[in-house]
């Protein structure tokens, strides 16, 4: 696909979710309280978005990931909750 | 599809669908005992075939105990005691999905058996990786425990729900990449394409989430339109959606399809 293809296809589609992402975080603001871990890197993750690089969903998946290289000693919960606990 | 309604055989099978690869998986809650899992091997290689051929679908499942459920290191034993009983049964395709969920010590030790297993009975591997921000790191893990097995071609194992941060490691590897298809949280069908067009179109296929949450058993049709839609060509398309799992999966002697 041309560039203008690409646009005609999925252009409604992220401006969408653009807002979308925008409502999230002016809710999260208007909200009492602090940010937490998840946030935090939520607010990292944004930042790749402006820079230059050409994988910028990878980067942003990189972002919330766990890059430590030790399993850990046990499992105690079962679901993953979207960004490393360890990155605050 | 034991988590799904009949109905849902019926639309993959009006979509085209020409079989249907069933993992062991988490039944949303932790099986009490050894015995659950007999029965649900029973389930995945009696039942199950026989009621997606009501719908002409050729049914296949592989097996194992699941990563959420590997943290009892003696139920995780009692169950692979029981798997060599039904590795001989027509429509078992291998070892899976077997893997990592939170990458602990013990999910580890109950992988490195399952990989035994895998090796000592000739059997293809289906791997599923951690989800969100354990995914990485559990990616990395799986695939060097699973290289360090000499006895294991990694051409024989696939490694699933592969997202852009972890689908060249694992081609790198020489093995395959599964991208499952979510309707929400994980890989959508535009993202899969990308990762196709980026990373290329060997080793590589797609495959739904069709489990007990949100999931569609029709995502990957769905995507093979979205790839009409991009200017792809049927071949491509093709080679994609159906020649690639069916050369994986052609490994395993008991994959047979009916002539088209
Ligand atoms: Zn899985």
């Amino acid at each position: 696909m041309t560039r203008q293809q690409t646009l005609d296809l999925y252009f409604m589609d992220a401006r969408w979710k653009l807002i979308d992402l925008a409502a999230f975080i002016d809710r999260v603001e208007r909200a009492e309280g602090e940010d937490d871990f998840r946030m935090k890197a939520f607010r990292t993750a944004l930042m790749e978005l402006s820079k230059g690089n050409r994988e910028k969903a990878k980067q942003v998946l990189l972002a919330f990931s766990d890059p430590t290289t030790e399993p850990i000693p046990t499992a105690t919960t079962k679901a993953a909750c979207g960004a490393w606990p360890g990155a605050q | 599809m034991v988590s799904r309604v009949t109905d849902d055989y019926t639309h993959m099978v009006t979509a085209g669908c020409q079989a249907v690869c069933e993992p062991a998986f988490w039944a949303g809650f932790d099986r009490s005992s050894a015995a659950g899992f007999y029965d649900y091997f029973c389930q995945l290689t009696e039942h199950e075939p026989k009621r997606a051929a009501k719908f002409g679908l050729p049914h296949f499942s592989w097996l194992c105990i699941n990563p959420k459920e590997s943290e009892d290191l003696k139920l995780a034993d009692d169950v692979l005691a029981i798997i060599p009983k039904f590795l001989d049964r027509p429509n078992v395709l291998g070892i899976g999905e077997i893997g990592l969920n939170k990458n602990s010590r013990n999910e580890i030790k109950v992988l490195e058996k399952h990989v035994d297993l895998a090796a000592r009975h000739h059997q293809l591997i289906l791997v599923h990786t951690p989800h969100l921000e354990d995914k990485l790191k559990g990616t990395r893990l799986i695939v060097d425990l699973i290289k360090s097995d000499k006895r294991i071609q990694p051409g024989r194992v696939i490694i699933d729900h592969v997202e852009e941060h972890t689908v060249q490691l694992v081609l790198d590897a020489g093995m395959w990449a599964g991208m499952t298809l979510y309707p929400e949280s994980k890989c959508s069908p535009a993202r899969a394409i990308d990762m196709v067009e980026m990373y290329g179109n060997e080793q590589i296929w797609m495959n739904c989430a069709c489990d007990w949450g949100v999931s569609d058993p029709l995502a990957v049709p769905k995507t093979a339109l979205e790839m009409r839609k991009r200017g792809h060509r049927a071949e491509a398309i093709d080679k994609l959606v159906f020649q690639n799992p069916a050369k994986f999966l052609g490994q395993c002697p008991n994959f047979k399809l009916p002539e088209l």
